[in-house]
């Protein structure tokens, strides 16, 4: 719950700096049409109800408060064992990065002098703000030749390996919908919104 | 006329059954093209209509991929007049490749913080009001090689260096008609944007935008969109980063806070000299580039040419480009060429005497909230080495005593 607010501070805030607009009244208001003429109607009727099956199927994203996490575990050893078959290829076997992006980092940046210093590499361990990224980002894109092919299961065993690799969770933790949601990540704070208004200002 | 007509079918035989023969493709054309320009094209008749154009086979025009299945494509920034991009010489990046889609099977599902969770057709989207808009699409990455050091950038001709912004008539639907159509609650303050490619990938998005000029494109430049830039809809973001512009787009879920995926936590965003990094840096600032004189011209001798570019800003119209041929000395205004749309590419133009020597040509845009662009000193103070998006510092060219034209990274 704490990790929710925190993450609804920072929409507010960001809500802010891209400009103040009361969009409450937007969505019932009578749409104008260009050139004087008549208004348009509040609704066309076009398109059909939406069936709660086909928003399950669709609906996969996963948000810093839980929301979107299936039922299922998975451990540090299992998710290992994954990594190894699945992942490392492109990953590295430890998580270091090859072909694609490195994904550990349990030391250099914890300062968070990326912007100072472009040598520094960034990670899940010392960049990614929220562990529940993890879980969406790995249930929606990967592995890159079979995108969407784990199960849930497979999901958090991987899930568990990379935060254990990056010391965030202990080598013996098992990772589900209520434990991903409560870790709090090295980079959590340092996230600030967008202070670019225009004007004159160079930000 | 008897002369003339023998003068006519005597070196036409050869050539016309070439063109028969190439007229069954395109490519056949072209090749004919190439291999039969008659010595006086009014001696002969041409080649008859067809399905679909081509380019004169004359014309050299292309993106440039990278390697391998490549996840990106530059536009011929230098190859091209005008604002408008051709559709085929569009840029392109994508994160898992092209997906082929039926648009007959295709569907947008709006949800999440609505009063009526709503699938739409794509017919469903063409019977809603329609609004076009020219306006430009830049990846937030583009233009990099000027801002780090790199030792290989002084022969980057505008396309390597720029091509990944490009300007289009985009149709569709406006957001805003959707959103009211759906019924928004009033707590919502943020959407997800979805894509039905192989990254499923998905952009968080200030509910303003959407309520303000955000599109539900199915048509760019007067025709269908093409596959490479999300056939058969994708949302339009006029001014917002290339990613957040999301093609293929399949879901559209309303909420009251952003999603926090990896597309806006561990990418796209922007880590400061302060320890903080920047995220949700949505709006793309002025920037321009002349594009010609650049690499790879070398320029055939002293005297008159006229210097071109093409100035955009997320934020609006571009007021005003400044010019300088000198390093930076002196500066002047560059004419604008009509149309000046806001969040549009912008052509602009100065008439120039090149005395012959050695010199360095820049532009600075500036828009209608008096955002100039800054020299890359002035970002780098503010922005530090490691950033790694919105490199939109001034750029400029190097003219050598020979005419020969190279990127000068160091000089603005």
């Amino acid at each position: 719950m704490r990790r929710t607010c925190r993450a609804l501070t920072l929409a507010a805030l960001v809500v802010a700096a891209v400009g103040e607009r009361d969009v409450s009244s937007a969505p019932t208001a009578a749409q104008s049409a260009p050139g004087g003429t008549a208004p348009l109607p509040e609704r066309f009727g076009l398109g059909r109800p939406a069936t709660p099956d086909e928003i399950r199927r669709l609906d996969i994203d996963v948000t810093p408060d839980g929301h979107g996490l299936p039922d299922g575990r998975g451990s540090v050893a299992e998710g290992a064992a994954l990594y190894a078959a699945k992942c490392a290829a492109c990953h590295g076997r430890q998580g270091e990065g090859a072909t694609s992006d490195r994904l550990v980092a349990t030391d250099a940046g914890r300062d968070f002098a990326f912007g100072r210093d472009p040598s520094l590499a960034r990670a899940i361990g010392n960049y990614w703000p929220y562990a529940t990224t993890l879980f969406d980002y790995v249930a929606r894109s990967m592995p890159l030749a079979q995108p969407g092919s784990l199960t849930p299961n497979e999901v958090y065993g991987v899930v568990a390996f990379l935060l254990a690799q990056n010391r965030i969770v202990a080598g013996d933790a098992v990772i589900d919908r209520t434990v991903l949601p409560k870790i709090v990540m090295p980079a959590r704070d340092r996230f600030v919104p967008d202070n670019r208004t225009g004007g004159a200002a160079i930000r | 006329m008897l002369s003339r007509m023998s003068r006519t079918i005597r070196p036409g035989i050869s050539r016309r059954r070439a063109l028969v023969a190439g007229a069954s493709g395109v490519i056949g054309a072209a090749a004919a093209l190439t291999a039969q320009t008659p010595p006086d094209t009014t001696k002969i008749p041409g080649t008859g209509a067809t399905e679909i154009g081509a380019r004169s086979p004359f014309e050299k025009a292309k993106r440039r991929p990278g390697p391998g299945r490549s996840t990106s494509s530059t536009t011929p920034l230098q190859e091209l007049h005008g604002i408008i991009t051709p559709a085929d010489l569009h840029f392109e990046r994508h994160h898992a490749g092209i997906p082929s889609i039926d648009p007959a099977h295709y569907s947008l599902l709006v949800h999440g913080m609505v009063a009526r969770p709503t699938v739409f057709t794509l017919a469903d989207l063409k019977r809603f009001p329609a609004r076009s808009m020219i306006r430009f699409l830049e990846c937030s990455g583009n233009g990099g090689r000027n801002y780090r050091p790199d030792p290989e950038a002084h022969t980057l001709s505008p396309q390597q260096l720029d091509g990944l912004t490009s300007c289009s008539e985009w149709t569709g639907v406006p957001l805003a008609t959707l959103l009211r159509e759906v019924g928004v609650s009033p707590n919502a303050s943020w959407f997800l944007a979805e894509s039905m490619d192989a990254a499923v990938l998905a952009r968080s998005i200030p509910m303003e935008k959407g309520f303000d000029d955000a599109l539900v494109a199915y048509a760019q430049n007067g025709e269908a969109l093409r596959p490479g830039q999300g056939y058969p809809v994708r949302l339009f973001l006029p001014g917002y980063e290339g990613s957040t512009n999301v093609k293929w787009l399949r879901r559209i879920e309303v909420a009251a806070a952003p999603f926090m995926l990896r597309e806006e936590t561990s990418k796209y965003t922007d880590p400061l000299p302060d320890g903080t990094a920047r995220q949700f840096s949505l709006v793309m600032d002025a920037k321009s580039i002349v594009t010609e004189p650049a690499f790879p011209d070398r320029l055939a001798g002293a005297g008159w040419r006229e210097i071109r570019g093409l100035a955009w800003s997320g934020r609006g119209r571009i007021a005003h480009v400044d010019v300088s041929t000198d390093g930076g000395r002196s500066w002047q205004r560059a004419q604008l060429e009509d149309p000046v749309l806001p969040k549009c590419h912008t052509r602009f133009r100065l008439p120039w005497h090149w005395s012959g020597g050695e010199t360095v040509i820049m532009s600075r845009a500036t828009d209608e909230t008096g955002y100039a662009q800054p020299t890359r000193a002035e970002l780098l103070a503010v922005r530090g080495p490691g950033t790694q998006y919105h490199f939109n510092n001034i750029r400029a060219w190097r003219v050598a005593a020979d005419g020969t034209v190279t990127l000068a990274t160091g000089a603005a």
